[in-house]
This record gives structure tokens, C-alpha cells and sequence, in this order.
């Protein structure tokens, strides 16, 4: 039997023979394509991201991804408030993806059938078909497999995208995340020098406009359709209720903070689907950032405050000088305070006198 | 009394304090134009507890310095947090701003979503309808009507001179080990139950604004009591499941603002009666002074 997303798959193969160039070295046949070592990932949730090289090993090799798309609600601040959420692979932000440059990416996706939705994904580090999104959409009970070249490095935003007025609604809803296409010989700083990473955090923001009652409680929905014109309604207004990392305020505070040394090396790397958001580590800086993510392009230095355009991802390297604890935040500090966009980090390490020292506690002011 | 420690004394200090309650005015025929909240005396005693605000010696933040607190007269402080309706009341007057609580909340919990500013509203309209001297207690007042569920500042913090980073770092650590999840939603007065003097719902999800300034103390660098101190006064002490600081004008705990860790849950008060001859006629009545 062939049905019509079989027929579509194989007019987009079509086309994209078609389209490539004979001199692009880098096209390789289906057959080339099937040759190719495979490697299969086992994703983790945010804030952490799979063990990976930061150096290639080899040629390109297919990465196999599973993704498994859940419907359900998730508590997202400490007073309870209820979304409907719609994930990939339970979490919010989806997992960070971490492949090389021409590595092909090859995601199935699963719907089961106790979702109610339809869904895809549509990948920002892939070329045709809507990123993917074209091709990928399955109904609960059906799955997909999606494979794409990752020809363009950098850290990119991957959404559900199913059509019309269900876009942004899924998006805001939490069905986004993060693929890092590392260059194969790995990142480089302004001088072309490479430079290397100790740790790595995945923060993805996600901005909600959860509807409120007639006295301004929050109301909560038995199923995300029953919420859908009231959010849609509150959506149109552009100001969310809540602007948080990780799927829900506090999510990377306290129990969750992140740890790191004094002269550990850390990659922050941190999406927004939706909307614009300035990253800025309290009493630290930003060594080398990809501020627009695409690591063809040298890193800006010495960073105070950082801007991710909404529908991108961005990523900040950071030596930290400095032992205590550093909160991570949107520096619109309405957003961070008020709306949750704070995250914390736990540095330990022995205190730099030469950096800052507090010459005198406070006391009266003198009079003499 | 004798002088004695907070965390072992409550059965001596039930023992010395004395409910009252509506019907404690009707005895002496008191005229009263407003209902009286119900309150219990509690006679003279002794606290050893931590001082609410900051203190630094040689340039170094200090553990609050615990000091015996000596309470010679009867304290008269409401059995319950005041409540949503009372202060509903004071608003209904025009006496007290509206307080700032938006969610559903039972109609007997006590009044949440109100500052400092408000309390002293509430407390300066309540006098005037009872016709006695009503007002927020003291810090200590407040951590000796709490007893043992007082709790205070965290402690064993560790004070390092050549890295303050890690008293930050061990102090966040020691609120996330307290391990304490929100819980945001105000519940009917009593529902914290008593402590040891019959006084309800002390450290439960409703902190309490007092009438104490937040203080910071320079001790001398020899030990012998404080070198010099500064008040700010806009900024007063709450007690709860732990000590907070906050400006005057907040209402709610999330937005007031502790550094890390988790903030009060919600902020309200209750009051004292400072009406030392009333309080003497009811300790002459049951016979105890």
C-alpha cells in the first residue's frame, strides 16, 4: 500500500537529487548513505545532554534518535499552576541533540496512541520540507523516521510545527528543543584556536499564557483541547503569564541548581522557540558566545549579557574564575523574578582575592 | 518563673498560660463594640534565642548571636492568626487597603497577601473599635509565644575568611536540605494546629510579620558586646518556618525578595494587647500573680 506521506517522502528525495550540485563533495548516494557506520543515542532530559565527542571520531556516521512524544499536564510553578503540556521525550525544552557536521540525524518519532494530537518536528539545522516538519507528521498510534544531513554547524531549534493556529500553540505548549551540530574538529575560538568544554547544561525557555478565572486564579483543563481557545486568547496578548527555564520556575534551583569548579570549563547552552530572551550570569561573563548559535561564525568575547532571537539557540563558554553561588538569569529581571526565567549555579573552588575582595564590611557611615 | 531554655520549657510555659476568650470581658462587663479576637496571657518567662538580623565581627558575618531575653510582664497574644474576615472588615471601613490576595481561599483562613504597612493599619483600626491598645509583637515576643515552634535562623553555616563563598555555598545548601516544598494555598485558622501554649498555627504556611527592624550589628572584634549598629526600618522581620526580611510595602512573600532558597509562602500577622491593667484584673481574677 502507499499512502500519500510515502509518495510525498519520495517526490522530496527526488527533488533533492535534483537540486544538488555535482561539484558538492559532500553528496554522498543513497547507497554511500547506507554504508555508513550508525551510531544509536540514548537522550537524557535537560539540563544534561548525552555523552558525546567534542572532537569527531572518524567519518560521518548516521546518529539514531528515538523521541517519544507525551501529552500531559505539568506542574509549572510552586503554586501549582497546571499546563497541558506536549513534550518530546517527556521534558521541557525536548533533549539536546548532539551530532558533527555531516553527520546525518536520523529521529524516529513516536505518537502513541494515548496522546490526542497530531504531531512533527521541524528541525532549524535541516534543509527542505519545512526543517522535517513535512514529513514527520504522525497522528497518535503512528510513528516516523526522519533522516537529514546536519550540513550547517551550530546549536539550533528543533518545534513541533503541525499547521496554522496549532504552531505556536504546540510550541508554547512545550514541544521544543535544541540539535548542537559540533564542527567535526570541534569548537574554535575568535582566534581559530580550539577551545574545549569540561561540562555542559542545556537550558531551553519557554514562555506560557496560562488563562485565568474571573477572580485570577489560573485555571486548569482536563485535556490541552479544552484549554486551547482560552490560551489562544491570552497567547494574542504576547504577554506570558510565565517565563521560565526548563519546563517549570525553580526547575534548575536548589535540589536542581547546576555544579561546577573554579577553573572548569562550562557550555551553556540555551534555546527560546518563541520569543527573544538576554541570558546573563550574575557575576560572571560569557568567555566566547555564539550569540546567534552557528559556529562557522568566530564567537563574540567577553560577553556581559547575551541575546537569543526567539526561534534560535544560542551557546556561551565560560571558564569560572570564582567559587559561590551565580544565578543564571533573563536579564529582562521581570522575566527573571517575576516570571521565573532563574537558574542557579553552584561553583565551589578556593575564593580569588585579586579578583574582588570586600576591603571593608559595612558599617556607619564615618563622620569625622 | 524561673529562667529557662526555649526547646525545654514548654510544658513549664503551658503551665503559665492562660486562654482567653470572648467570654473573658463579659465577666468584667466590659462594653464592647467589637467582637474581641481570643488571646492567651502568658506570664513572665525567659527566652535564649538567636537576635533576628546581621551581624559581622572583624569584617565577617557572624552566626546571630544568641542572647537571654527576659520577659517580666504578662504578654496577651491572639490565639489566632487574624483572619481573612476580620481584616475584610477593616478594608469594609475604609481603615485598612484591600489586601492583596487574589486566589480562592476559605473564608476562616487567616488574612494573606498583607505588608507591614497593612498590619499597622489593621492594628491602629482594631484598637480603635475594641477600645484597647492593639499591636504587632516584637521579634522576641513573637519567638517566645512560638515556642518550640520557633524556629529562627539556619545554623552551622560555615564561615570561612579567606572564602566567603563558601558560607553562600553551605548556606544554600542548608535551605535546600530543609528540603521544604511551597505550599502556597492558605488553609482555615487551627489547621497548623497548637503549640505548647495554646496558640495556633505558629510556623505554618502563613508568616507573621513583627514590630522588629531589620538591624545589622558590628560586634567588637574582643567579644564585649556591639561595636556600632545601623536600623533599617523599612525593612521589618518576619518569623515563620524561617526568619525573612522584607521591605515594609511587600504583601507577598514570593516577590519580597529572600536571596536564595525558598521564600514564606504567604504573609499575614497576628497581634498583641498591650493593656497591662486589664491583664492584671485576669491574672487577680484566676488568682495567679
Amino acid at each position: 500500500m502507499i499512502t500519500r506521506r510515502e509518495t510525498l517522502f519520495g517526490a522530496v528525495i527526488g527533488a533533492a537529487a535534483v537540486a544538488a550540485l555535482p561539484a558538492f563533495s559532500a553528496t554522498v548516494t543513497k547507497a554511500d548513505i547506507r554504508g555508513l557506520p550508525r551510531e544509536k543515542i540514548k537522550l537524557l532530559a535537560p539540563p544534561f545532554v548525552h555523552p558525546h565527542d567534542q572532537v569527531a571520531k572518524g567519518g560521518p556516521k548516521i546518529v539514531e534518535f528515538t523521541m517519544t512524544i507525551e501529552e500531559k499536564p505539568m506542574v509549572i510553578d510552586a503554586d501549582g499552576t497546571q499546563l497541558n503540556a506536549m513534550t518530546y521525550n517527556g521534558s521541557i525544552p525536548g533533549p539536546l541533540m548532539v551530532v558533527h557536521q555531516d553527520d546525518y540525524v536520523e529521529l524516529t518519532l513516536i505518537n502513541p496512541d494515548t496522546n490526542s494530537l497530531a504531531h512533527n518536528i521541524d528541525f532549524h539545522a535541516a534543509t527542505g520540507a519545512l526543517g522535517g516538519g513535512a514529513l514527520t507528521l504522525i497522528n497518535p498510534g503512528e510513528q516516523v523516521t526522519l533522516r537529514f544531513k546536519a550540513t550547517r554547524t551550530g546549536t539550533f531549534v528543533y518545534h513541533c510545527a503541525p499547521g496554522g493556529p496549532m504552531i505556536p500553540w504546540h510550541v508554547v505548549s512545550g514541544m521544543n528543543g535544541a540539535i548542537m551540530v559540533l564542527p567535526r574538529d570541534g569548537l574554535r575560538n575568535d582566534k581559530g584556536k580550539p577551545v574545549k568544554y569540561d561540562k555542559i547544561f542545556y537550558i531551553g525557555e519557554s514562555d506560557f499564557y496560562i488563562p485565568r478565572d474571573e477572580k485570577g486564579n489560573y485555571k486548569s483543563y482536563e485535556s490541552a483541547g479544552d484549554g486551547y481557545d482560552d490560551i489562544v486568547k491570552v497567547m494574542r496578548g504576547l504577554i506570558p503569564t510565565h517565563v521560565v527555564f526548563n519546563g517549570k520556575v525553580g526547575s534548575l534551583t536548589g535540589d536542581n541548581a547546576m555544579k561546577a569548579k573554579v577553573g572548569e570549563t562550562v557550555l551553556i547552552v540555551h534555546s527560546q522557540a518563541n520569543r527573544d530572551t538576554r541570558p546573563h550570569l550574575i557575576g560572571g561573563h560569557g568567555d566566547y558566545v555564539w550569540e546567534q548559535g552557528k559556529f562557522a561564525n568566530p564567537p563574540a568575547k567577553d560577553l556581559e549579557t547575551w541575546f537569543i532571537r526567539g526561534g534560535s539557540a544560542g551557546s556561551a563558554l565560560y571558564t569560572f574564575l570564582q567559587p559561590g553561588v551565580y544565578a543564571y538569569v533573563n536579564h529582562n529581571l521581570i522575566e527573571a523574578v517575576e516570571l521565573g526565567a532563574t537558574a542557579h549555579f553552584m561553583v565551589e573552588g578556593e575564593w580569588n582575592d585579586d579578583l574582588m575582595t570586600q576591603v571593608e564590611a559595612p558599617k556607619p557611615i564615618a563622620t569625622n | 518563673m524561673s529562667p529557662y531554655i526555649l526547646k525545654v520549657a514548654s510544658v513549664t510555659l503551658a503551665a503559665a498560660a492562660i486562654p482567653v476568650g470572648l467570654s473573658i470581658p463579659a465577666v468584667f462587663g466590659d462594653r464592647q463594640p467589637h467582637p474581641t479576637a481570643m488571646t492567651v496571657v502568658l506570664l513572665s518567662g525567659s527566652i535564649t534565642y538567636p537576635t533576628p538580623g546581621e551581624f559581622l565581627k572583624d569584617g565577617r558575618p557572624q552566626a546571630n548571636p544568641r542572647l537571654k531575653r527576659q520577659f517580666n510582664t504578662p504578654l496577651e497574644i491572639m490565639t489566632y492568626q487574624v483572619s481573612a474576615a476580620d481584616y475584610a472588615a477593616c478594608a469594609a471601613a475604609g481603615s485598612c487597603p484591600p489586601p492583596q490576595e487574589m486566589r480562592t481561599i476559605p473564608v476562616s483562613a487567616p488574612v494573606t497577601g498583607v505588608s507591614y504597612l497593612d498590619a499597622n493599619a489593621y492594628a491602629r483600626w482594631y484598637s480603635d473599635v475594641t477600645g484597647d491598645k492593639w499591636r504587632l509583637p516584637s521579634d522576641e515576643e513573637w519567638a517566645f509565644a512560638a515556642a518550640e515552634r520557633f524556629a529562627g535562623e539556619f545554623e552551622g553555616v560555615e564561615n570561612d575568611a579567606s572564602n566567603p563563598a563558601r558560607r553562600w555555598l553551605t548556606s544554600y545548601r542548608a535551605e535546600v536540605d530543609l528540603n521544604r516544598k511551597p505550599d502556597p494555598l492558605p488553609r482555615s485558622r487551627g489547621s497548623f494546629g497548637m503549640n505548647s501554649l495554646g496558640l495556633a498555627d505558629f510556623s505554618g504556611n502563613v508568616w507573621e510579620w513583627t514590630s522588629t527592624c531589620y538591624i545589622r550589628t558590628t560586634l567588637a572584634p574582643d567579644g564585649s558586646g556591639v561595636a556600632s549598629s545601623v536600623d533599617n526600618c523599612g525593612v521589618h522581620v518576619l518569623e515563620g518556618l524561617h526568619r525573612a526580611y522584607m521591605s515594609n510595602f511587600v504583601s507577598d512573600g514570593k516577590s519580597g525578595g529572600c536571596a536564595v532558597g525558598t521564600p514564606p509562602d504567604n504573609l499575614g500577622f497576628r497581634l498583641v494587647r498591650d493593656h497591662r491593667g486589664w491583664v492584671n484584673r485576669v491574672i487577680g481574677y484566676l488568682g495567679i500573680a
